[in-house]
């Protein structure tokens, strides 16, 4: 107990004499919460239309309006040729293309249905997605419109039609920020708990003190605990000062408990510090440690369903998933601040993050060696 | 007190892979002596000292340290020694009175006792005034003489030396020695490696390595004798000049 009050001490010494550790800690967070939410927006505006309009009618140019108007698309090309309307998305003017065949209005009129095509870049998927569902749900939205036109009776609709109207549950005003901004804190936690420990034992080495701790009497555990408990303290102080930008500049307030975020990221901490902690036992320099770090937490980051939701990916990669201590913490912050679940709720991410606190910790405690073979 | 082994080796061996660091030695460390390990870069010496502190697995070959087993008691050798690496090892954004205390404590000395011990050895490096001091802003020879005095702090019964006066001028390696003479003479065996040759000649004995080998050991003055040399420089070379093994 004695030993470990020792190696405590020592450690929050040096850590509040590294200037750069504080830096971190208030400008990391301050950066990340400030400047990210409001550039990472899933919801896309101004896709880049280009109208082909072989029918120069009413009802052409009627479309051609809805389309602009909706908000969603910028018209920046309007040709009389295909030909040319591809050249101009070639050139990265254009990311749609709407052709109008000639005999549009006469057909729509006369044979009572008409085609459209409409051709899109896939370079960006997520765009390309969007953009065609946008332009789908206009079209169909304008089909409508002028069928009660002609009809003059809106009481009588001779084609059935089943519309659907949504509701968005938990993030009403489908405001990204909310979505983001509790990610965006696990992400900025996870970096601190797997390298910022990491990276301290390594220097040890690098120093040659750890040598002189590995001929002292000091247990294993102890010296793990010496490093743990520090950076874990940290890591919370970094959760607590993200959580006061969330409330005050983006006014998210968990509708569940702070309470059981805290409770969720304590164990959550536990499990990526032994991570942390893990890498360092096998890692020689500071260089290994950071660039093996930066590896894995990006991985999970990037399987966390952080950027792109989890149900989307292939099932080989869903199964990733749930090795991933990350997206456990993710969807537990969600679920609290935007649904308001309570302990009851995320009682099996808790046990699985005790399984990944359990398997890290062992695992570093075990490879961490005071004599070398 | 004379030839009370607190240090025996046999047929001690080190292999890393195809390359064998220390090769089969054998030699005993008595209570109270000032024992010089000497060796060229390479020699195996600082791999020899590591399997003795317990930092290194022998491959094969016996050792005990202060009445341990190498093998299998390694945990306690740790409480009963001190260690000095090559690398200057007290930490350099601490202060001397803390790392005074961090070290002290860890072998489980009371805080009443640290501070005796802090008050003792301020007073004998005359580092009064500047305990508060960040250990990265001193001399190297001051760090050394601090580190040394950590090394011994909690009294153990044998502190291991490796080249402790690596890069340090001639006036601060000659109260280094002092230092050392000092705990010698509390009963602390000494077990030091060197390059500087006047300073093997202030050992009780020597050791001399030469591609993981003991080649010689005695009292400087006897190995002088037996290779008729007039000076521990002129044994050093001649046996040496052996070594077969490039140096690090």
């Amino acid at each position: 107990m004695r030993v470990l009050m020792l190696l405590l001490q020592k450690e929050l010494k040096q850590i509040s004499r590294d200037p750069s550790i504080f830096r971190i800690l208030f400008i990391m967070p301050m950066v990340q919460l400030l400047i990210l939410p409001l550039a990472a927006d899933y919801e896309i505006k101004n896709i880049n239309l280009g109208v082909v309009d072989h029918d120069h009618s009413e009802y052409s140019r009627k479309l051609t309006n809805k389309l602009i108007s909706s908000g969603y698309f910028k018209l920046k090309d309007y040709n009389t040729s295909f030909k040319s309307a591809l050249h101009s998305v070639e050139l990265d003017k254009t990311d749609l293309i709407v052709e109008i065949p000639s005999q549009f209005e006469r057909k729509l009129v006369t044979e009572n249905e008409s085609t459209l095509f409409v051709a899109v870049n896939a370079i960006n998927g997520i765009k390309a997605g969007l953009g065609s569902a946008y332009i789908q749900s206009i079209i169909s939205d304008y089909n409508q419109e002028i069928r009660l036109q002609w009809l003059g009776h809106p009481s009588f609709n001779p084609q059935p039609t089943i519309e659907i109207s949504s509701s968005d549950w938990y993030n009403p005003h489908m405001n990204y920020k909310v979505f983001m901004v509790p990610g965006i804190l696990v992400m900025l936690v996870t970096m601190i708990g797997s390298s910022f420990a990491a990276n301290n034992i390594v220097r040890e080495k690098e120093m040659g003190t750890i040598e002189q701790i590995n001929v002292s009497p000091i247990k294993k555990f102890q010296f793990i605990l010496g490093k743990l408990i520090p950076f874990w303290l940290l890591a919370m102080v970094v959760l607590t000062i993200g959580m006061f930008i969330a409330r005050i500049v983006y006014n998210i307030i968990p509708l569940g408990s702070y309470f059981t975020i805290y409770l969720f990221a304590s164990i959550y901490l536990l499990a990526i510090l032994g991570l942390g902690l893990l890498l360092s036992t096998y890692a020689q320099t500071q260089q290994q440690s950071m660039l093996v770090s930066f590896f894995i937490t990006m991985i999970f980051n990037l399987l966390s369903g952080l950027y792109t939701p989890i149900e989307s990916m292939p099932v080989w990669a869903q199964i990733i998933t749930k090795f991933n201590p990350v997206s456990y913490f993710i969807e537990v912050m969600r679920m609290v601040m935007l649904k308001g679940s309570g302990i009851h709720d995320i009682r099996y991410h808790i046990l699985a993050l005790l399984g990944f606190t359990t398997l890290f910790n062992t695992w570093a405690i075990l490879n961490y060696r005071k004599r070398s073979g | 007190m004379e030839k009370e082994p607190v240090i025996t080796v046999r047929n001690l061996s080190k292999q890393f892979g195809l390359f064998t660091a220390v090769d089969n030695i054998s030699f005993d460390v008595n209570k109270g002596e000032i024992f010089g390990f000497l060796g060229a870069n390479g020699a195996g010496k600082t791999t020899a000292m590591r399997m003795l502190c317990g930092l290194s697995l022998p491959s094969s070959g016996t050792a005990r340290v202060a009445g341990y087993d190498v093998y299998r008691e390694n945990e306690w050798i740790k409480r009963k020694i001190g260690y000095m690496s090559q690398r200057f090892s007290l930490y350099e954004d601490l202060t001397i009175r803390e790392n005074i205390r961090f070290y002290a404590g860890i072998y489980g000395l009371s805080d009443i006792q640290i501070r005796e011990k802090t008050r003792m050895l301020v007073e004998k490096l005359h580092l009064e005034g500047k305990e508060k001091t960040l250990v990265r802003e001193l001399p190297l020879g001051w760090k050394q003489k601090i580190a040394f005095s950590i090394a011994i702090v909690h009294d153990p019964a044998i502190v291991f030396l490796d080249e402790p006066t690596a890069g340090v001028d001639p006036i601060t390696r000659r109260e280094f020695w002092s230092l050392i003479y000092e705990a010698s003479a509390r009963g602390i065996t000494i077990f030091v490696t060197t390059h500087y040759m006047d300073e093997a000649e202030y050992c009780n004995r020597v050791s001399i390595m030469v591609d993981g080998r003991i080649e010689a050991l005695d009292t400087p003055a006897a190995l002088m004798k037996i290779h008729q040399a007039g000076s521990m420089d002129e044994v050093f070379l001649q046996l040496a000049r052996k070594a077969v093994r490039a140096g690090d």
